[in-house]
């Protein structure tokens, strides 16, 4: 891939386009579930899933299988443990995702440090590794990402209604116990996808600050996905040119100016308009 | 409407149980609402009302006994509570669609027939306590539903705001003839604007016509002094004027001087 001249005459790199790509790409899908992670309140439920991202990625190396696959297998099966612990009343909720969120997490690095035959770069799996994207990875972003869309359009109404009151989606014939495990695997799939970008450790920021962010300036739902989606493509932007002409890590920077977005946003003044 | 009540039932729990921790929370309770048949369950706190009304919509399991509902019988359900996370920003309107595909008419009619028209663009975090349980009302009636099942609707609203809440409740039976179950702690407040009343304490301690109920020993006995007091707080509390939804003042005069027939 040739070299792409941009603003100003700073050349962007083959492998900087397709960290920009890869970047919009997760942005796209983020915004819009970020939006129902916010309004459901399950940031430390995703906070979780991602965590256990890690021991996704080794038990894909260790069968020999796509890591991106090992990633949505694992957090299926948390997500499914934490469905069926949930009902335990000896436990709080918030306990069980404590508990999980970094257990599984150290189960993840424990795994990893027994694989002595395959060298696993761990830090790129923690906190990202956006300028080592494959043409492969493009694929999976924008292919299932699309698909999450689609099925996220799909659903939107059921799942909108069950995030402002669940019982009465369901007297009303929200198939409830579906739309949550759909959305569940959505969240999974974004998860495994945005890893490569942000890594582990930062996966959640993606899904939370750009719909907090646009929050402020947004009247309906989706509206705020839409915004959210927005928000996401300029902390990729920012971050990415900061990366670049600075020398900093890729995934920590989109993520401090996703922070800086929300917390600028925030000043009094910025969004008189919020209701 | 004594022709209506012979009519087959919309919905009927047989010897519904279910429990909590090995305790039964509701134990082997019947009950029919039939249609343009108010039903109120009262009861006091922690007595399974909730619980009943949520068995009977399938929002938990019960251990024992049956639901029949009537094939193709449409519910409209108004939750005790409804706290919408802030960051979600919604306003009446859309709220309202959630429910159905209402057309812009629709919503604005349903919201006049529960008397909050004004409120189809305020956001939903900003409604009062007596609009938000009005609005839930609305959603529930853009259904068309045979069924209105209520859980506590006055919860939150103050005394004046209760009672005009059943008043309203009244009327829409008048209008659309539907059945109404709906739950309360206070009897003498629902009195006028309800056809039977189950008084439950887990199982049905009594049930029938309103002032046969308040009159019955195992009510009083489960309700005591409370029943007692509640019943003189309507009692003397003279309704000579209303106010409406911008707390003006409204007189009237002295419509309901007669008060209410207690035995």
């Amino acid at each position: 891939m040739g070299d792409i001249s941009l603003l100003g005459g700073i050349t962007l790199d083959g492998f900087l386009v397709m960290a920009f790509a890869a970047g919009l790409g997760v942005s796209l899908v983020a915004g819009p579930l970020g939006c129902f992670v916010v309004w459901r309140r399950m940031s430390y439920f995703g906070a979780t899933l991602s965590h256990s991202g890690l021991l996704g990625v080794a038990i894909g190396l260790i069968f020999g299988i796509s890591p991106l696959i090992g990633v949505v297998a694992i957090c299926i099966a948390i997500a499914a443990c934490l469905f069926v612990m949930e009902r335990d009343p000896r436990f709080s909720a918030d306990t069980i995702l404590g508990i999980l969120a970094h257990g599984i997490l150290a189960v993840g690095l424990v795994v990893i440090a027994f694989m002595d035959n395959v060298r696993v770069d761990l830090m790129g799996y923690l906190f990202g590794d956006i300028l080592a994207v494959s043409t492969n990875d493009l694929i999976w972003i924008f292919g299932g990402g699309a698909s999450c869309l689609l099925l996220l359009a799909l659903i939107w109404r059921g799942l909108l209604s069950m995030s402002v009151h669940e019982e009465l989606a369901r007297v009303e014939g929200v198939p409830v116990g579906a739309m949550r495990l759909i959305f569940m695997l959505m969240i999974a799939f974004v998860i495994a996808i945005t890893m490569k970008i942000v890594g582990i450790m930062l996966i959640v920021s993606m899904l939370i600050i750009p719909p907090a962010t646009a929050r402020r300036f947004a009247h309906t739902p989706e509206q705020m996905a839409f915004y959210a989606v927005l928000v996401g493509f300029l902390s990729v932007g920012g971050g990415l040119t900061i990366s670049s002409t600075l020398d900093t890590p890729a995934g920590p920077s989109i993520v401090v100016v996703s922070m800086i977005l929300f917390f600028a946003t925030a000043m009094p003044g910025v969004a008189q308009r919020q209701s | 409407m004594p022709d209506r009540l012979q009519t087959s039932p919309l919905i009927r729990a047989k010897n519904l149980s279910v429990n909590r921790g090995g305790q039964p929370v509701v134990d082997k309770v019947n009950l029919v609402v039939r249609p343009g048949e108010i039903v109120t369950i009262v009861g006091p706190n922690g007595a399974g009302k909730s619980t009943l009304i949520r068995a009977l919509l399938r929002l938990v399991e019960f251990e024992d006994g049956l639901v029949e509902r009537e094939p193709g019988v449409v519910i409209g359900y108004v939750p005790q509570k409804l706290e919408i996370d802030l960051t979600l920003p919604i306003d009446v309107q859309r709220f309202l669609r959630l429910g159905a595909q209402s057309s812009e008419s629709d919503m604005r009619l349903a919201l006049e027939e529960v008397g909050v028209a004004s409120t189809v663009k305020t956001p939903m975090q900003g409604l009062s306590g007596g609009e938000m349980r009005r609005v839930l009302l609305a959603r529930a009636l853009l259904r068309d539903p045979d069924l209105l099942v209520l859980d506590e609707p006055t919860a939150g609203v103050d005394f004046v705001g209760q009672a005009e809440l059943y008043d309203l409740i009244r009327s829409i039976r008048d209008r659309r003839g539907c059945g109404v179950l709906l739950v309360s702690h206070n009897l003498h407040l629902v009195m006028a604007a309800t056809d039977r009343v189950l008084c439950l304490n887990h199982h049905v301690c009594c049930e029938g016509k309103p002032d046969a109920v308040s009159r019955n020993p195992a009510y009083l006995e489960l309700f005591g002094s409370e029943a007692v007091a509640s019943a003189m707080a309507v009692y003397t509390h003279q309704h000579d004027h209303e106010h409406d939804l911008t707390g003006a003042t409204v007189e009237h005069l002295h419509k309901n001087q007669s008060g209410h027939g207690h035995g």
